[in-house]
């Protein structure tokens, strides 16, 4: 009797001609996100993987519930295909569950039995009702409801017999690396953190841009942005993180532009530089964690203002969200805590007190027209620093 | 680059001198002073002998010193240990509204503990006034704790005249001071000045960090704020820091070698920054009092500019200060040092604190002056307009 952990995945079934790749990507990242336990095992099995020789059950589950891709997982006893070291497993696993459950009250459960090795002695049915009699014998606080019960305990007979009580459920999602590669605004706040995640989640590669303007900024800023891309990468895989130098248009665009169009022209500067750094890193898209309204520079009109900069299209999954339901995502994916360290833009020189909220493309056109976009950009590109996480 | 480190009061190098002793302590001494066998004796006799090296430059005995994790631990056990010891006799505390916060936060958890504190305000150059002093004391206050010197803007409080108060109202009353900034800096004479409680830290004076002290008077009552094996006679429990306290004794012979001449040295360099700045900077403001103030602490204010940008921007050519007031997006708070002098938030924002050491050069202050003024000029472009 061995314990495993069995993997499932959904969504990338659907894929058809597609589903070695599919599979080959999720093989590759499981094994990358048990990379910290060194002896672990990754078996491939029909439709499945099972994690073998282990001894952090905890933490060969957390990391895999972070790996995108995943439906479930369940940690499971690996036994001989008999009935009776099949029955042992079963008596002490809802012995383990009893006693996590703690009280004394009766516990309802029923037992699903799947046999895919037809030369197993016993069918489903008859399997599932003797296992059920021996969990009655075995534990009185035991009853049983086939409908509705509080745990099930499922028996799988394959190429040797899986006996499990427990699902977790995965991350889902795709796994990353399927569907190409994207360019993650990421400024030191709660919510591109957050966008980040939820394309990735779609199987999608980051790439990461942050902006930093020091001395008007502190290099703490940095080091914040540099702790949410490993945050991320505990999902996403390695992630390579580019340092844009933005002191320099700041300042020109201080100078030179009227103050309440500060904000929407840094940004368009900004996914034109993201732009930029897309293409040299195959990024096909970019993404941003603005969600309509937040703040002035968010209203639909500065979105179209902004988006008007660039021709790669711009993923914006927080777009309909509220603040509420972003921060709950950032708890999840425990990016949170750092996002609201309070270092993310210490100087608010640059933000006017009065910002445009319905900028007109015309007028921020002819504005832009004050600075030498193109050298400003080139510079800010050509000096950006590149971080491997 | 040439480093130029201007931020002596939130830490200072550690010196060569410094580290020998502690490595020759880790090396050679790791025997617990209070162990029994000669390995242990060995280690209680350097523990002595930095005791009394500390001692000597406060001109105390040395089975007076109590070694502490550092400053906030000496202020700690010095507040709660007496309100707690002598809460019998009164619950009433006097303080100063300019103490640091490990000073001041203990002193928010004994009001929550329904003691009374007084607040002494400060005037514009942080100081307080004896007369209010002599007013507030009752003869219910057990305790007055005053910090000597301020380590935001360097206000140096008459002590020796405030002892004098204390005692001639109500002898009974304990009175503590914060001595973090001063010691080593200054000429430090608890008993004569009626102290009864002095807290220093090692690391303000080129000792490592982890390693602090507090004088306690001979008979002053104090309950231990850490409980145990009754170490250092019941007042510290916990095996000592020997390593620690082998670099503060070191320390403390240095600083007491010519005491008066570094002190003086340490004038010198200020009147070369302030004289320095009003040539190049003209729009910059002094906070605090530059007469009243500690040798090695400068608070300066750029009206409408940021302190923290300053601060950054110096870092960019090797300079390293402070800033004499918190900036950031989420926290707006002014320093309650700063606000408590009644400096205008539009120049507490735009504060930086120089502080010095002895390792500081008269050339370093001149690079900085004008390195201070190129990067003023280049910031100041970008004020808020």
């Amino acid at each position: 009797m061995e314990k495993v952990i069995l993997i499932r995945y959904g969504e990338i079934h659907l894929k058809g001609q597609n589903r070695p790749f599919f599979e080959k990507a999720l093989h590759k990242n499981i094994i990358k996100a048990l990379s910290g336990f060194p002896d672990v095992k990754v078996i491939k099995a029909q439709g499945r993987y099972y994690i073998e020789n282990f001894s952090d059950e905890a933490g060969v589950l957390d990391a895999l519930t972070r790996v995108f891709g995943i439906v479930s997982v369940s940690p499971a006893y690996k036994t001989e295909k008999d009935f009776d070291t099949v029955a042992h497993a079963a008596v002490k696993l809802m012995e383990l569950y009893l006693d996590r459950q703690g009280g004394d009250g009766p516990v309802t459960f029923k037992v699903e039995s799947r046999r895919a090795d037809k030369s197993f002695p016993m069918d489903s049915m008859t399997l599932s009702s003797k296992l059920g009699g021996r969990l009655l014998k075995a534990h009185d606080r035991l009853t049983v409801d086939v409908h509705a019960p509080q745990v099930t305990l499922n028996v799988e007979i394959r190429e040797h017999a899986y006996v499990y009580n427990e699902s977790i459920p995965g991350a889902g999602g795709m796994p990353v690396g399927t569907n190409g590669k994207a360019a993650l605004l990421l400024s030191g706040g709660i919510d591109s953190p957050v966008a980040g995640y939820m394309i990735a989640k779609r199987g999608v590669e980051l790439t990461a841009v942050h902006f930093h303007s020091f001395p008007f900024t502190s290099d703490r800023a940095k080091e914040k942005v540099i702790d949410l891309c490993k945050r991320l990468t505990r999902y996403c895989g390695a992630v390579r993180l580019h340092v844009v130098p933005f002191t320099k248009i700041q300042q020109e665009l201080y100078e030179e532009c009227p103050d309440s169009q500060l904000t929407v022209l840094m940004r368009r500067f900004m996914m034109k530089i993201a732009e930029r750094i897309a293409e040299k890193e195959g990024a096909l898209a970019l993404i941003t964690g603005e969600s309509i309204g937040q703040v002035a520079s968010q209203t639909i009109e500065s979105l179209v203002v902004t988006n008007e900069a660039v021709s790669l299209p711009v993923f914006r999954p927080l777009i309909g969200f509220d603040k509420v339901d972003i921060m709950e995502i950032a708890q999840k994916i425990g990016t949170y805590e750092i996002s609201i360290l309070p270092y993310e833009d210490c100087c608010t020189i640059f933000t006017p007190k009065h910002p445009v909220t319905h900028p007109r493309l015309d007028r921020i056109k002819a504005s832009e027209l004050l600075v030498d976009g193109d050298t400003l950009i080139e510079e800010a590109v050509g000096n950006t620093e590149v971080i491997v996480l | 680059m040439e480093m130029i480190y201007l931020d002596n009061a939130a830490t200072t190098p550690v010196l060569d001198e410094v580290v020998e002793a502690v490595a020759d302590c880790l090396r050679n001494y790791f025997g617990n002073p209070s162990s029994l066998h000669r390995l242990g004796i060995r280690s209680e006799k350097l523990i002595k002998e930095a005791a009394d090296s500390v001692g000597a430059v406060l001109h105390v005995d040395a089975d007076e010193i109590i070694f502490t994790s550092g400053g906030t631990e000496a202020n700690n056990m010095a507040i709660l240990g007496t309100a707690l010891a002598r809460q019998r006799t009164g619950r009433h505390l006097i303080t100063t509204a300019i103490e640091h916060p490990s000073v001041l936060r203990v002193f928010d958890h004994l009001k929550s503990q329904s003691f009374e504190v007084t607040y002494l305000p400060v005037d514009k150059s942080g100081l307080i006034s004896p007369d209010r002093l002599e007013k507030e004391i009752r003869p219910d206050t057990t305790l007055v704790s005053i910090m000597h010197v301020n380590n935001e803007i360097g206000s140096i409080q008459p002590i020796e005249q405030l002892g004098r108060i204390i005692k001639s109202i109500n002898p009974n009353t304990v009175f503590h001071v914060d001595a973090i900034q001063s010691f080593g800096k200054l000429g430090l004479y608890p008993k004569k000045w009626g102290i009864d409680l002095l807290s220093l830290s090692g690391h303000k004076i080129h000792a490592p960090k982890g390693i602090g002290a507090l004088y306690v008077k001979k008979g002053v009552r104090l309950q231990p704020i850490l409980f145990g094996g009754g170490q250092q006679r019941g007042y510290r429990s916990g095996t000592e820091n020997i390593a620690g306290i082998a670099g503060l004794g070191a320390a403390s012979k240095f600083i007491r070698r010519e005491l008066e001449t570094k002190s003086a040295y340490l004038y010198d360099l200020k009147n070369r920054l302030v004289a320095g700045l009003k040539d190049a900077l003209p729009q910059a403001v002094i906070n605090g009092s530059l007469e009243s103030g500690a040798p090695h602490i400068v608070n300066i204010g750029f009206p409408g500019m940021k302190g923290e940008v300053l601060l950054h921007a110096l870092e960019d050519e090797g300079v390293f200060v402070s800033t004499g007031s918190a900036c950031s997006s989420r926290d707006r708070t002014v320093s309650h040092v700063l606000k408590a002098v009644g400096v205008d938030d539009r120049i507490a924002g735009g504060s930086i604190r120089v502080s010095t050491s002895y390792l500081t050069t008269m050339d370093e202050i001149d690079a900085f002056i004008s390195i201070l003024a190129s990067v003023v000029s280049r910031v100041e472009k970008y004020s808020r307009r």
